[in-house]
């Protein structure tokens, strides 16, 4: 008998539940009229990024296109006449690419960087294979301070080990430790 | 002469109304549910075509008519043509029974509002219902899939098991109204609607109306989980809408049963008799949709312990007791 009261109310109840449940108000973004911001670390569209003093930060070492697991990333480095690498053209393919992040993770200069603008749908695949010039940014992205060429590498901004975190180059021909 | 053709004009101009505001109710019923589905899961539902979405019902038109109509290898053709249309007919032409209002004057003609006052409409209304499995079983047997044909073994029994306890319930509104007519059955609730004399009789009225509808929580038929979409997976286009439509047309039919059985018709103070008739059929419908909206899925065991050993035995409990009670009232 207690069973039956309890089934009777167990069925009754959710009636009043569904029924307060219309007068809420709807927990749905709307999205193309109400878009939410995403967190700063949202993983999307890539980009270059250059240093503080405007010069493009990658050096074109490959290790984002090593590490993609999709190979979306190609590029062709060059030198320019004082030894310092770039890349003489740079390309990602938007529509392979799986946005995991691990090409700005491998990084060593900190060029390539997730940004958070998801909207690059596209009714053309090929729309979404961005050039270099599609995908450099003027700005530091997550770091404005960090210049390479300020802590390591050849001598682009000082000469050799002249940066102020840095000692000198070591003489591979001295025995003295 | 001049009689006759003035009856048929009415009949035809009748038949014509009905037809479009039932239709069009039918596809407006589909876009109410789902928005009132959509709120009571805190969702807005359909809102982009036209203001609230009100266009919505006009282009889901547009897009069934443009689809391929499949015919699926090895079904039935004939046959699988032939379900859908047959499932929409049966709910329509119940129509023709229905009272929506008292007979009114036009141009000093007596106009009943009803297509066809059947002096044994109650009965009409249960063969048709009961004819309106045919569409399901027809079009799940044909479909030459074990979805469909498992959808409308299920649905054939559960309208077969729930088709009794409905006759039942609508036995003690007959004895009370003593006609089998439904414009008399409405007639007889003028005063109190019977929905206040026989609370209990409607209560399995209701039940066994939800079953019929094929609607959660009875929807067996389509069980989307285990069956696809039941007896309508093969179908596309607009059968598939013919389909659907049927389905909207029987909650209407059913609702405006319930209304004339219990809930006393067109009677109503203030407005108009066809605005409360209207009303409250509406008022059922929503209670259909709610309930879609709050209750679970029966197991099939469960819905045919329930049909047969719960819901049957009362309804005839119910009759016996009102029978016996109304006989003896009456000094038998």
């Amino acid at each position: 008998m207690r069973d039956l009261w309890r089934d009777i109310k167990g069925t009754l109840e959710p009636f009043w539940v569904t029924l307060s449940y219309i007068f809420k108000k709807p927990v749905t973004i709307q999205y193309p009229e109400q878009k939410r911001t995403p967190y700063s670390r949202y993983r999307a569209r890539i980009v270059l990024t250059r240093d503080p003093d405007g010069g493009e930060r990658c050096v074109a070492c490959y290790l984002c296109s090593a590490a993609c697991p999709v190979d979306c990333i190609s590029m062709q480095a060059a030198e320019d006449e004082n030894g310092r690498r770039y890349a003489a053209w740079f390309r990602i393919n938007f529509s392979r690419c799986i946005f995991c992040g691990l090409c700005a993770e491998a990084c060593p200069t900190m060029a390539i960087q997730m940004t958070p603008d998801y909207e690059i749908c596209n009714r053309d695949l090929l729309n979404l294979v961005h050039e270099k010039e599609d995908l450099l940014i003027d700005d530091g992205g997550k770091d404005n301070e960090y210049n390479f060429y300020r802590h390591a590498g050849i001598g682009v901004v000082n000469p050799r080990g002249g940066n102020e975190d840095e000692t000198e180059p070591e003489d591979v021909k001295s025995l003295l430790p | 002469m001049n009689d006759i053709l003035i009856t048929l004009l009415i009949i035809i101009i009748k038949l014509g109304l009905i037809f479009a505001v039932v239709l069009t109710m039918a596809a407006y019923l589909v876009l109410a549910e789902r928005k009132i589905l959509a709120r009571m899961q805190l969702r807005y539902g359909p809102n982009r075509v036209g203001p609230f979405g009100m266009f919505q019902p006009v282009a889901d038109l547009i897009k069934m008519l443009t689809k391929e109509d499949v015919c699926p290898a090895g079904a039935d053709k004939y046959l699988f043509l032939f379900a859908p249309g047959l499932a929409a007919v049966t709910a329509l032409m119940s129509l023709a029974v229905v009272p929506f209002g008292p007979t009114i004057e036009i141009f000093g003609q007596q106009v009943p509002q009803v297509v066809c006052d059947l002096n044994i409409g109650v009965l009409y209304f249960l063969g048709l219902s009961s004819l309106a499995v045919y569409g399901i079983a027809l079009g799940g047997w044909a479909s030459n899939s074990k979805y469909a044909l498992l959808a409308s073994i299920r649905g054939l029994a559960q309208l077969i098991s729930y088709e009794l306890s409905m006759g039942l319930a609508v036995v003690p509104i007959i004895m009370a109204a003593r006609s089998f007519s439904l414009t008399d059955i409405v007639m007889a609730q003028e005063s109190l609607p019977f929905v206040l004399i026989y609370p209990e009789t409607f209560l399995i009225f209701f039940v066994s109306v939800a079953a019929e509808s094929k609607r959660i929580p009875f929807d067996l038929p389509e069980a989307e989980n285990e069956l696809v979409a039941g007896f309508h997976t093969e179908y596309s286009g607009m059968r598939f809408g013919l389909f659907f439509v049927g389905e909207y047309i029987n909650m209407i039919i059913l609702g405006s049963m319930t209304t004339i059985f219990f809930l006393g018709g067109w009677h109503g103070p203030l407005l108009p008799p066809i605005f409360w008739f209207l009303f409250k059929v509406l008022g059922v419908a929503f209670v259909f949709i709610w309930m879609r909206g709050t209750m679970p899925r029966f197991r099939y065991d469960q819905l045919m312990h329930f049909g047969w050993k719960v819901l049957m035995p009362i309804a005839l409990l119910d009759v016996v007791v009102r029978g016996g009670f109304m006989v003896w009232s009456l000094g038998g």
